[in-house]
């Protein structure tokens, strides 16, 4: 057994370069979702591959928090070009790796806030924000204070923050409007946590279940249901107090031995040809709005009138004593 | 032990035991080495991580009490009962603990959950929604996990007391009372440690469901503080060490279980059927109809969520990239399989030849206690700058689902192995039989039932098996599980149920034909 394992092993090792040795390789780290069959992975690298005379390679490393890790084991080895699916809880630790270099662009962007980072580029972005049945709940919070004084029986799935994307964001979007009470309001929204979830999987496919009125997910995540399943029950909550933002970015790697390619992609990434993909396959806003506006559908979406984000120079000090908050908090 | 002399030497099958176990303290323990080297100055363990080890041990041992308690009256019910349907239900006692967690915890809120069977129907009489989420939403997710488990094992060991000591028993007529005294408590002394252990050791690692069921930041466990340090706070050093205390609780919980575990020493008989003279009794059969209902609403309601949620797009199609994912799946699961039994008859040679046998038996269980995440971390940092990881993506797979699924198949090798060597073992010997001839005559017959069983586990645990090398997955070699995953994260629920399905059917499949098989060499 062991040498028919070492006999493919070897036989794979071989094959690889050979195949790979005709056009040169852009190799794009990102997280899993964007590869999948049914994210925007496909059609972005058939279109990319269409005018680079390349081939892109997008290898898939978990989720965001996962893909800087991999980095991190890497280090300065890595066959990365690209990273692709950062967020701003996760620039200041990429870039404290040293790994990266300045994108050298300054492009007009369609952000609800300014963009001024000089090492990554937004792709797309989204707030998070609170996600009901609007055929089970008549009258959602429209504030978090409303949320938290809200009956006891009125219940959320939530995200835990060590392990999920959208969790790490609602601990900043309380620690933001909460600041020094922040433990305070975990301790009030307490009693509304049916469960805190390891991902948005479980979560949302508990919310789906029935298992609680309201699920911690996306202002978008309404326009997946209305677009790909015509139901137009799914509604997002909008907060006085503001949604948090999440702005998902690429950076281009120091060592790279396709700077020219990995500098195209960063360009194409801005361009239609990337945008357009972004509504309805990663279900987030465009980075740059695309000369066809976004799709049909879109224009229902609630729209905060105030977007929060904490610096993401100030994510890392933050970090810590917002999970402590959290884990006091809500635990016990 | 039960070695003659002329075990003492190293014969190759020794030397089998020796490389198999070297392998499996390479990749539990050697893993974190790589991790110490690479880590930084980090936080060491707080307070935080010691609130999780806390957890862990009292819901482990909570889950473990309570699956093993609720099995022996169930596995008691099914050995001596014969009904319509029983063997499906024993085949699907194997459905639960092979089911992807997300898929579990889904099928279980749909009975439990706050708008789920049992709340309707609290509900309608007029009483408010169930609330399992807390302790007992784990214990809940546990017990469904692994009390099929627990009695799969059990009616293995009842299946190990020869029918003519119970032939004998109702010839002296033996009541309940000194049946249990003189044949199941003897069984279910040996069986029971290492099935708690087992238990114990799944529940210890376990995280998306204590999370999902467990209602809050209470309820962590050490593998997800193990989690958290690799991915929230990129801090080796303390991962390595949360990876050490978790090898710790299982070495000095094994040492004392599997020293505890005596051997009942039934002695071989001549198999035929089993009649049971206590079974006639009215309480005994009011008893063993209660267990097995009980058993069977408790697991089948959940899986029949499952199936009721994934019928329509199994029906009416499921997304193309499905089959292939289906066909890596499958061409893991069951070279891993084979490999773990191989692995298995190793150490199972091993262990019950040398003095020591106990430790080698502890150290297997390893496999069980290791945390996928350090595992994979580990390989990752050993092997990436030699290699590219996902040119070794299905290998890698294929060896970390055979270790990990090692301590079921040692479980029921090891007894089996040892009831072997104590029947024919002085036998052989005195023949002079060795090598092949001995294995194949005096070895091997016992083991055959065991072997299926054990593989069929293992197949089965490696369909279902996620991402125990995240940093491996090879994007064109998606597993079906990960497949799952993806339609789910993509929105497309009711196709990921479809997926779930198919999921759950094959792994039952593989499950079914691995010890079908034994039974059927046993017959052959």
């Amino acid at each position: 057994m062991t040498r028919l394992l070492l006999a493919s092993a070897a036989a794979v090792l071989t094959a690889l370069p050979a195949l790979a040795q005709e056009k040169p390789v852009l190799t794009v780290y990102t997280y899993d979702s964007f590869t999948s069959e049914w994210g925007p992975g496909p059609i972005i690298e058939e279109r990319f591959e269409a005018q680079c005379g390349c081939d892109l390679k997008l290898v898939p490393a978990g989720d965001g928090a996962a893909l800087l890790g991999r980095l991190k084991l890497e280090g300065a080895r890595t066959d990365a070009d690209v990273v692709l699916g950062l967020d701003t809880s996760l620039t200041a630790a990429a870039r404290e790796t040293g790994l990266f270099a300045p994108h050298g662009v300054s492009p007009a962007l369609d952000l609800p806030v300014d963009w001024d980072d000089d090492t990554f580029l937004p792709f797309d972005w989204g707030w998070f924000a609170f996600v009901y049945d609007r055929t089970k709940l008549d009258t959602p919070p429209a504030s978090f204070e409303e949320l938290l004084d809200a009956p006891e029986d009125l219940k959320v799935v939530i995200q835990d923050p060590r392990s999920s994307t959208p969790g790490l964001g609602l601990l900043l979007w309380v620690k933001s409007v909460y600041g020094d009470e922040a433990e305070a309001a975990w301790a009030r929204l307490k009693p509304h946590v049916v469960t805190v979830t390891a991902g948005w999987t479980e979560a949302y496919g508990m919310f789906l279940e029935g298992e609680a009125d309201m699920v911690l997910s996306y202002t978008t995540s309404p326009a997946y249901h209305l677009i790909a399943e015509d139901d137009d029950t799914k509604a997002a909550a909008v907060f006085a107090e503001g949604n948090y933002l999440q702005i998902e970015v690429a950076g281009r790697l120091k060592d790279s031995d396709q700077p020219e390619l990995a500098d195209a992609f960063l360009a194409f990434m801005l361009t239609d040809a990337f945008q357009d993909a972004v509504p309805t396959t990663n279900w987030m806003y465009p980075a740059v709005t695309p000369a066809g506006g976004l799709p049909k559908g879109f224009e229902t979406l609630a729209k905060p009138a105030k977007s929060l984000l904490v610096p993401a120079d100030e994510v890392p000090a933050l970090r810590e004593e917002a999970l402590a908050e959290w884990q006091a908090g809500l635990g016990n | 032990m039960a070695g003659g002399a002329g075990e003492l030497s190293l014969s190759p099958a020794r030397i089998a035991g020796g490389v198999a176990l070297a392998l499996v303290v390479a990749l539990c323990l050697g893993t974190l080495l790589p991790l110490v080297l690479a880590a930084e100055p980090g936080r060491g363990i707080g307070p935080a991580d010691r609130a999780a080890i806390r957890f862990t041990l009292f819901q482990a041992t909570l889950s473990a009490g309570l699956s093993v308690l609720l099995a022996i009256p169930v596995a008691r019910a099914l050995a001596r009962r014969r009904f319509p349907g029983r063997e499906a239900l024993v085949t699907l006692l194997g459905a639960p603990f092979l089911l992807p967690t997300i898929v579990a915890v889904l099928g279980l809120i749909a009975i439990w959950g706050r708008s789920g069977l049992a709340s309707r129907a609290l509900g309608l009489a007029g009483l408010g929604p169930l609330d399992v989420y807390g302790l007992g939403g784990v214990l809940l997710g546990h017990v469904f996990f692994n009390l099929p488990l627990v009695t799969r094992m059990l009616l293995q060991g009842w299946g190990a007391i020869p029918a003519e000591h119970w032939r004998l028993a109702a010839q002296l007529g033996m009541g309940p009372g000194a049946v249990f005294r003189h044949l199941e408590g003897p069984m279910l002394r040996e069986v029971l440690p290492g099935a708690f252990l087992l238990v114990f050791l799944l529940c210890s690692t376990s995280f998306a469901v204590v999370l999902a069921l467990g209602g809050g930041p209470a309820a962590s466990t050490v593998e997800l503080a193990i989690y958290q340090a690799l991915r929230f706070d990129f801090d080796l050093g303390r991962a390595a060490l949360l990876g050490l205390v978790q090898f710790a609780i299982c070495l000095v919980l094994a040492a004392g279980l599997l020293a505890l575990g005596r051997q009942a020493g039934f002695g071989q008989g001549l198999g035929g059927p089993v009649a049971r003279h206590d079974a006639a009794r009215p309480l005994a059969r009011a008893i063993d109809a209660g267990a097995i209902l009980f058993a069977a609403a408790f697991l089948l309601l959940p899986l029949g969520a499952v199936v009721v949620r994934g019928l329509p797009a199994l029906i009416a199609g499921l997304p193309a990239q499905v089959w292939p994912a289906l066909r890596v799946s499958l061409s893991v699961a069951v070279p891993s399989a084979l490999l773990s039994l191989a692995l298995a008859l190793a150490l199972a040679g091993l262990v019950t030849s040398v003095r020591r046998g106990l430790l080698a038996e502890a150290l297997t269980l390893m496999g069980l206690a290791a945390s996928p995440f350090v595992i994979g971390t580990g390989l990752f940092l050993v092997l990436n700058p030699l290699v590219n990881p996902f040119a070794l993506a299905i290998p890698v797979t294929l060896l970390v689902n055979a270790v990990m699924s090692l301590p079921f198949a040692m479980r029921v090798m090891v007894p089996a192995m040892r009831r072997a060597r104590e029947d024919y073992g002085r036998l052989a010997d005195s023949l002079g039989m060795s090598g092949v001839s001995r294995f194949r005559l005096a070895v091997w017959p016992a083991l055959r039932r065991p072997a299926g069983f054990a593989g069929g586990i293992a197949a089965a645990l490696s369909m279902g098996d996620l991402g125990v090398i995240a940093l491996f997955a090879d994007p064109e070699t998606a597993t079906l599980p990960l497949t799952m995953y993806r339609l789910m994260g993509a929105y497309r629920m009711e196709a990921a149920a479809g997926t779930a399905l198919l999921l759950l059917l094959l792994s039952l499949a593989l499950f079914w034909i691995f010890d079908r098989g034994g039974r059927w060499l046993d017959r052959a």
